[in-house]
């Protein structure tokens, strides 16, 4: 039976639990500070329009907005599909205690690249119009479709935990609770195809300006490139949240929780080991392929060969030794590896390696509103997330909903 | 079909499996009609003189902000600029074989437009009489039509809070409407701009090139470049293409380099270089369900067996312990009497339940390290 220590839950009495916002530790002050700017950042966005407060301009018309909000963001949240479908599709039910965490991230990830999505759009409020006017030759009204269908999905997939939350008060929800636990398998299936698709079309977003996006990074390859390499951030991340919550937010998890996590890590890293190991062979062979030696002896070349022995590579070969020799903190040091490699990666294919041969006069660097609005995102994540975590049954089993996966 | 699609092709098949064969009638589709009769401008090169009073009329026509600098100013051709969504033309000074050149930016209004196939809320027509037109009212602002037109031509209006478009030029549509020129071409005082039926114009260039070989480097910017544009580029000769005949895109590298034309975009439209790889979608949607549901049926069952096995194996165990208990009570009560065995009997049974719920609390655990 799981040990629940005593992990504050909430009761019917006592729905919220929001001291932990309220201590004045350094995170959070630091959280009222960053959420603070970035509501400023936010009005001037909205009010004075993105030229005032971005760096945006003709020959840069996507910054970091898109390249890390939404790439980088898509990639990270890429455990969720990664996770249910090693738990429920392939039937490793040790994996059963990282399910809910990795849904939960998933979902948080995907809503806030929606909600990062209007700070870059010209006309946010439009965004519906892809559907009344769908471009359908168009990569993107295929990641947009995508995207809009998984977003709902994973609501779906993480609805059970608000539900075993409010079920005290709100006892008609159970009814939805056992429809997702009944179809949990269907929305499962149904995300990884989703999210096959949209991952792999990030990269062939890239696909139509050939002439604009470096050789060493340019592929007709770039859509599995992109797919492979989610699958290994999904890893990952989960290995990585895993060690964050432990830091933090290890009195809101149960004994099974606990006693998994050790397994999780080795064996998401293992499999990361694989993929990452895989990845790196994939892009030697396509550099070969597309006769790019050449460009390795240039400046970019040795951007490629970073990227892809300080973090492909390399994280791939601490990953294997952490699984081989059972060690949890090496294999958490491959995750944040892979984890910077990614947002590496995204950087070099949307900014960097983008509008390689523009004089560097016309190069891009994002402003400080731009960096502010994507940090703001990034801590609007981390504390909904603690604050779900603080209330519903994310890390721990809740007594009235056991073995409902 | 050329190797980049074919690589392509092969590129989402690695997602898709061994599924590539359907995509290719995806990939091969033309998704934008080629209008027979539309028309087109030549750019001849090798007239222009940087007068800028093209910039000057496409300013006034299209109802354009003023510049800040005046477009008798000529100094500003030396810089390199680029379209903008106030400046839809402007021209630049190149230098070939250390003699100045000019050339005139501006939407090349393409056969199949980049921009049009990006664009995911459908803001881009290509026209009848060749224009590529764009309608703000739908646009969304996501400015993937800037990532993808190979030109860097659409600008964006950034510094409009409310209501930003993307905007270019025209071709005039309006005007083309009324039956006039474009501004730019109405105002070239040099006949550096012809307008006609681009066949027309390509006889034109070749004619030109055929007549005075010494002149023009022997290549048709736009004919073929992206698919084929309305606007096409006729360039000077350089000490490296001089006298030679039909130099293809490889020849003229170096010259349209020269003159900020890219050669090697290749001859397909750029929208198809993304064909491929949308043309797995369907595949994907209709065979990742039934590989996963496959995985899923095959772990179903692995644990159906399992589950099987074990119950057979615990009752065997069960069967075999009844015995062996009944046997030794029975030998008990032979040799100390029925009460002792009563008592034996008593503890056996017992001590077989104490381990029975202690197997049960480990089992919890020995099934999550099992599967
Ligand atoms: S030049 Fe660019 S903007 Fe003009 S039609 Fe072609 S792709 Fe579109
Ligand atoms: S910015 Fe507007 S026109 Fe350009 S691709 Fe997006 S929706 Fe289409
Ligand atoms: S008006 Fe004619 S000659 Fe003058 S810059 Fe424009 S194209 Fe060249």
């Amino acid at each position: 039976m799981a040990e629940h220590y005593d992990i504050p839950m909430p009761t019917r009495d006592q729905m919220l639990n929001l001291t932990p916002f309220f201590r004045l530790t350094p995170g959070n002050i630091i959280t009222y500070i960053i959420l603070a700017v970035g509501l400023v950042v936010t009005v001037m966005r909205f009010t004075l329009g993105i030229g005032a407060v971005s760096n945006l301009d003709d020959n840069y018309p996507w910054g970091i907005w898109i390249g890390f909000d939404l790439l980088c963001g898509v990639a990270l949240a890429a455990g969720g599909y990664f996770t249910t479908v090693a738990c429920y599709v392939l039937g490793l039910k040790r994996f059963h205690s990282a399910v809910r965490p990795a849904v939960t991230t998933a979902f948080l990830g995907y809503f806030f690249v929606v909600v990062a999505l209007h700070y870059d759009l010209g006309h946010p409020l439009r965004l519906p119009y892809a559907f009344f006017y769908p471009g359908t030759t168009s990569v993107l009204f295929e990641v947009g479709l995508c995207v809009a269908t998984y977003v709902t999905v994973l609501f779906c997939e993480f609805s059970v935990m608000p539900i075993e939350w409010l079920a005290h008060r709100f006892p008609i929800l159970r009814i939805f609770h056992k429809l997702i636990t009944k179809t949990v398998i269907l929305l499962t299936i149904f995300g990884v195809t989703l999210s096959t698709l949209h991952q792999s079309s990030l990269g062939s977003l890239f696909l139509i300006a050939p002439g604009k996006l470096h050789p060493l990074w340019y592929s007709p390859f770039m859509p599995m490139f992109f797919f492979v390499s989610s699958m290994a951030a999904g890893a990952s991340m989960v290995i990585f949240e895993g060690m964050l919550t432990h830091k933090g937010l290890q009195f809101y998890m149960d004994t099974n929780h606990a006693k998994d996590s050790k397994l999780v890590t080795l064996s998401f890293s293992r499999a990361a080991s694989f993929i990452l190991m895989g990845y790196f062979m994939l892009k030697l062979i396509d550099m070969i392929v597309q006769n790019n030696m050449g460009y390795l002896f240039s400046g970019y070349g040795v951007l490629w060969l970073v990227e892809m022995f300080g973090f492909v590579l390399l994280p791939a070969l601490i990953y294997a030794k952490g699984a081989r020799d059972g060690n949890e903190h090496i294999c958490q040091i491959g995750s944040i590896i892979t984890v910077l490699g990614i947002i590496f990666n995204r950087f070099n294919v949307s900014i960097i390696a983008f509008n390689w041969h523009l004089p560097a006069a016309e190069r891009y660097f994002p402003s400080w509103h731009e960096i502010t609005v994507s940090v703001f995102i990034v801590t609007l994540i981390i504390t909904v997330y603690r604050f779900i975590v603080y209330h519903m049954p994310v890390l721990y089993e809740h007594p009235n909903f056991r073995h409902h996966g | 079909m050329n190797r980049r699609k074919f690589l392509a092709l092969l590129g989402t098949a690695g997602v898709g499996g061994a599924l590539a064969a359907p995509g290719m009638a995806a990939a091969k589709a033309h998704v934008f009609p080629g209008y027979e009769n539309s028309y087109g401008v030549l750019h001849d090169v090798t007239r222009c003189i940087g007068c800028r009073q093209c910039e000057e009329a496409c300013n006034a026509v299209n109802s354009l902000p003023q510049p800040r600098e005046p477009f008798d100013d000529l100094d500003v051709l030396g810089v390199r600029r680029r379209t903008s969504a106030y400046q839809w033309t402007v021209v630049n000074q190149y230098t070939i074989d250390d003699k100045p050149y000019f050339r005139k930016l501006q939407c090349f209004h393409c056969n199949e437009p980049a921009c049009a196939s990006a664009c995911f809320a459908k803001c881009f027509t290509k026209n009848p009489d060749g224009s590529v037109t764009y309608n703000g009212e739908q646009c969304v602002g996501c400015r993937y039509c800037m990532i993808a037109c190979p030109f860097y031509i659409p600008g964006f209006q950034y510094d409009e809070p409310f209501d930003p478009l993307v905007q270019k030029c025209t071709f005039c549509k309006p005007r083309l409407d009324k039956g006039q020129l474009p501004g730019c071409v109405e105002a070239c005082p040099m006949d550096a701009l012809t307008f006609g039926r681009r066949s027309d114009l390509i006889r034109l260039a070749r004619k030109r090139i055929e007549e005075n070989p010494g002149r023009y480097t022997d290549y048709i910017y736009g004919e073929w470049d992206a698919g084929g544009t309305a606007w096409m580029v006729l360039a000077p000769a350089s000490k490296e293409t001089v006298g030679k005949s039909d130099v293809g895109p490889a020849g003229a590298t170096e010259v349209m380099h020269a003159i900020g034309l890219d050669t090697h975009l290749g001859s397909q439209p750029m929208g198809e270089l993304t064909y491929g790889a949308l043309g797995t979608v369907p595949l994907i949607v209709a065979f990742w369900p039934i590989l996963f549901g496959g995985l899923y049926g095959i772990s179903k069952s692995r644990e159906a067996r399992n589950e099987m096995r074990n119950k057979i194996m615990r009752a065997a165990v069960r069967q075999d312990m009844a015995a062996a208990m009944d046997d030794a009570v029975r030998r008990i009560e032979r040799q100390q009497g029925p009460e002792a065995a009563e008592v034996a009997r008593q503890a056996l049974e017992d001590a077989v339940e104490e381990r029975r719920q202690a197997a049960l609390d480990a089992s919890r655990f020995a099934r999550k390290e099992d599967h």
